[in-house]
């Protein structure tokens, strides 16, 4: 149970320059929990990866020409659990078409969702009229 | 991305300077470890001494290094794995992938 409760809304340039500003966002989501139990340096670590993956994945393929400039990312710190959501406006994809073993050895593509998925405890991707979301849930102990 | 460069007849060696790989370089990283096999090199290490963070697309980018020096059957390793870019190695079980050294002075010339 954390006891600051705060949703960070960012819109951010859909270019991979920003991957790392917005990694250490997470990463700082972490840090700033109060009354954390778990191991803060594994959270923040983790919260730099997955967001950094969605956010990649969605700068490859979820930008479509005409909303190139900008994707939305929320972060929010609930009493148990943290709440990521990626929007975009792409052509989106089936998540539940997509295995949930990494790919074989020497594909060189492909672990992105795998790790989102091993790292936090669900990963949903909802594809609405309004654009795609892809939510990763994180319980905080 | 910066890279030191340590080169002799026997081996290169690549020092990456980059405390992150991500999308953003991991299409650099891939051209400099192509860039570094056509030289012909019999032994490639990449040390990741410096590196503290690395995504799927730095795993893609040293995959591919590693599928290239098999093409051209010289032998790719990887030294100085940080605690938290080992973890990410053994998420994606690539671990069990490459050869992995502690320092750069642990790899053999030959094996």
């Amino acid at each position: 149970m954390v006891k600051n409760r705060f949703t960070l809304d960012l819109r951010v340039p859909g270019r991979t320059e920003y991957l790392a500003l917005v990694g250490s966002i997470a990463e700082c989501v972490a840090r700033r929990l109060q009354d954390y139990r778990g191991d803060r340096d594994a959270l923040a670590f983790n919260l730099n990866i997955v967001v950094t993956e969605a956010v990649g994945n969605a700068i490859r393929h979820g930008i479509s020409a005409h909303s190139r400039s900008r994707l939305r990312i929320c972060i929010e710190v609930r009493a148990d659990e943290l709440v990521i959501e990626v929007h975009d406006h792409g052509q989106g994809f089936d998540l539940d078409t997509l295995p949930d073993v990494p790919p074989d050895d020497l594909d060189e593509g492909g672990r992105g969702l795998f790790v989102m998925r091993s790292l936090m405890d669900s990963l949903t991707y909802k594809r609405t009229k309004a654009g795609n979301v892809l939510e990763m849930r994180k319980r905080l102990r | 991305m910066n890279v030191e460069i340590d080169r002799n007849d026997a081996r290169s060696v690549l020092h990456l300077k980059e405390e992150r790989i991500d999308a953003h370089n991991a299409g650099e990283l891939k051209d400099w470890l192509l860039n570094s096999l056509e030289d012909g090199c019999p032994l490639l290490i990449v040390d990741l001494a410096s590196v503290h963070f690395i995504d799927s697309s730095g795993l893609g980018a040293l995959l591919s290094g590693y599928k290239n020096a098999n093409l051209r059957q010289a032998r790719f390793v990887l030294t100085g794995l940080q605690a938290r870019v080992r973890s990410m190695f053994e998420l994606t079980r690539l671990h069990r992938v490459f050869e992995i050294a502690e320092q750069v002075g642990d790899v053999a010339i030959s094996r």
